[in-house]
């Protein structure tokens, strides 16, 4: 008995320092990233996201960024929250927001928006970053979701990066892949890069990886069998990209990549997603709802623009030359 | 905290105390931290994921029970037939069963379960109640608890607690302690299984990434079990890991339902479940520094 006190004790000390700390937190945090308030007339949007990792933040800074540029501001209260990697928080963060009677759930990627909308089947549910929602199982139908869900995809245009491809390096005989396979948006990519290489007449090999120190390997093996390397916006290989970058270098061989950080981080070139127009597409799709037009009258979307990127160290490294007409089209990083 | 989040923090504390009894067997009966755990819990959730997704969510448990088992008999066989160091046979296992877990699911790393049936629609029909999920998982933890509460007092299952506490003197003792190894991996793997199974039809998809830091989620909830209720017997025991698990959920939930940094959020779970351990050891310190100024007479 004595025990259960002394725990109870020590649990309680815990949550008073707990709290203590929160209302110091709160007055920091308060500016950045979330506006507390407890009017109950404002409109409650719960942000979720599943681990901490730069393209999901710019997606999440950039939805509120939006919501503040329709001019949402002062109308929405917006409670965010982040499951650290651990896929067991997801219904915990969920199921409060369910609790707290959130008016618009905005889950961040795949795993987060299929337990957002396997909670509710009433509170809208605009998820951001899925590439593939059905596929995901989110919706049946992209052009007319049935249920409470609907979102911005952040599909990749695989065919636009290919044709890239051929048009800056048009004797690839072989395409390599490299990717994680235990990442969905990758395996659906790579089974569309392949359908379309199918189509073309174009041989390719993969390398598949289960996390990114095996990424060295698998890419002196690719750049080995093949005269350009495909990625899609596989996190693993994002997580170590320069391994990849250096490697296909060494081999003279171009990386194209299907996100611009990638192409930063050494990659050749992409057509590429911009997150922050991402995340602005979210929070005009957000303000559909709050003026009241219903989910299945709100297709899901995929980007609007796409962007042509291009490093041109790495483009010196390989050896190939881009005219300074053809350079016009793309945005250079070096 | 809400009624909901309460509810919610009772349904993964009661899903995730099964993942707690599979490492209670291996952590304290066997005296073996397993780490299998992590590729175990997938391979339930992929199997029983595959057999909803084919409209046989009960078959899928039952399949991912079996499945569970296995695994664990190949991290015995692992350590007893090739003489790998325990800690090492789990780990194996558990990178291999990354790869059969993505061929169970097909070569997705995803499977959504959106609008399939599961058990727990089933219960939803039975039940009709809004907490036919607590009520469901409360019936199959309670079966869990009993049957091996049942069986940790057979002869076999009095060798495997034999085999754990003391393995010479066991062997010595003419009991088979290899097969015991086996049989209690067998069961402590399927047990995570089972749980992976559930999670999987109770938030409607599995992924090949779900299992990550599964082994400290459930040394955690044995911890604060053991903090809060002192393990007597085995029965206690296995009482003080559902209520260890329930626990841990509840601290998780506060921590997310304040304004705290989400950033912080692994320090702060670290921390508690080091508070948790430190209390026995600090109390013990304690006790001696009273016999030592005499005021406690023995």
């Amino acid at each position: 008995m004595k025990k259960i006190v002394s725990i109870i004790t020590i649990i309680s000390i815990m949550f008073m320092l707990l709290v203590g700390c929160t209302t110091s937190a709160e007055t920091n945090e308060a500016d950045q990233d979330s506006q507390t308030s407890t009017e109950s007339s404002k409109i409650k949007i719960g942000i979720i996201q599943p681990v901490e990792h730069p393209s999901l933040n710019q997606i999440r800074e950039y939805i509120i960024k939006g919501l503040e540029e329709q001019g949402l501001a002062d109308r929405v209260e917006i409670t965010y929250r982040d499951a650290q990697g651990d896929p067991s928080n997801i219904n915990t963060i969920i199921s409060q927001f369910t609790g707290d009677k959130m008016d618009i759930i905005v889950p961040i990627g795949t795993g987060t928006a299929q337990s957002a909308a396997a909670a509710t089947k009433e509170t809208p549910v605009i998820f951001a970053a899925v590439s593939y929602p059905v596929e995901a199982g989110l919706v049946e139908d992209l052009s007319r979701p049935e249920g409470n869900v609907t979102g911005v995809s952040d599909a990749i245009d695989v065919k636009q990066i290919f044709d890239l491809a051929f048009e800056i390096t048009p004797d690839i005989k072989t395409f390599g892949f490299v990717y994680n396979t235990g990442e969905v948006n990758s395996v659906a990519a790579v089974n569309k890069a392949k359908e379309y290489l199918d189509e073309k007449g174009i041989n390719y090999v993969e390398s598949t990886i289960t996390n990114s120190s095996e990424l060295m390997q698998a890419a002196q093996s690719l750049a080995a069998k093949s005269d350009a390397i495909f990625t899609p916006t596989d996190n693993t290989v994002a997580s170590a990209m320069p391994v990849l970058a250096s490697e296909a270098q060494k081999a003279g061989i171009p990386v194209y990549t299907g996100a611009d950080s990638l192409v930063a981080d050494g990659g050749f070139a992409t057509v590429g997603i911009d997150y922050t127009v991402l995340g602005r597409q979210v929070a005009e799709m957000i303000k559909k709802v709050i003026e009241g037009e219903s989910i299945e009258n709100i297709p899901v979307e995929t980007l609007k623009e796409y962007e042509k990127i291009i490093n041109t160290s790495t483009a010196e490294q390989i050896g190939i030359e881009i005219s300074d007409e053809a350079l016009k089209e793309f945005k250079i990083v070096e | 905290m809400s009624l909901t989040s309460f509810m919610g923090a009772i349904e993964l504390g009661l899903v995730y105390s099964l993942l707690a009894f599979g490492t209670y067997i291996s952590f304290r009966i066997l005296n073996v931290a397993d780490l299998t755990v992590d590729g175990s819990f997938v391979l339930g959730a992929s199997v029983s994921a595959v057999f909803a997704l084919g409209g046989r969510p009960v078959l899928g448990l039952i399949l991912a029970l079996l499945a569970g088992a296995i695994a664990g008999i190949i991290t015995a066989a692992l350590q007893t037939n090739m003489g790998i160091q325990p800690i090492l046979a789990g780990i194996l296992t558990m990178t291999g069963l990354y790869s059969v877990n993505l061929m169970v699911m097909g070569g997705r790393a995803n499977i959504p379960l959106l609008n399939k049936e599961s058990l727990f629609t089933y219960a939803e029909a039975v039940f009709g109640s809004s907490a036919y999920r607590v009520l469901t998982l409360i019936l199959i933890v309670f079966s869990i608890f009993v049957i091996l509460n049942w069986f940790f007092r057979t002869q076999l299952g009095l060798s495997i607690r034999a085999t754990g506490d003391n393995e010479s003197m066991c062997r010595a003792s003419s009991v088979n302690t290899d097969f015991a190894k086996m049989v209690g991996f067998a069961i402590s793997n399927s047990i995570v299984a089972l749980s992976g199974a559930l999670v999987a039809q109770m938030q409607q998809s599995a992924d090949v990434n779900m299992g990550a830091g599964m082994v400290v989620i459930s040394f955690a909830s044995i911890i604060i079990g053991s903090v809060v209720i002192k393990n007597i017997n085995i029965t206690v025991g296995f009482i003080s890991v559902i209520i260890g698990s329930v626990i841990y959920r509840f601290i998780i939930a506060l921590i997310l339902t304040t304004n705290f940094p989400p950033s912080y959020l692994k320090l702060i779970s670290a921390l508690v479940v080091v508070s948790a351990l430190s209390v026995p050891s600090i109390k013990k310190k304690m006790e001696f520094r009273k016999l030592r100024s005499g005021r406690l007479k023995c």
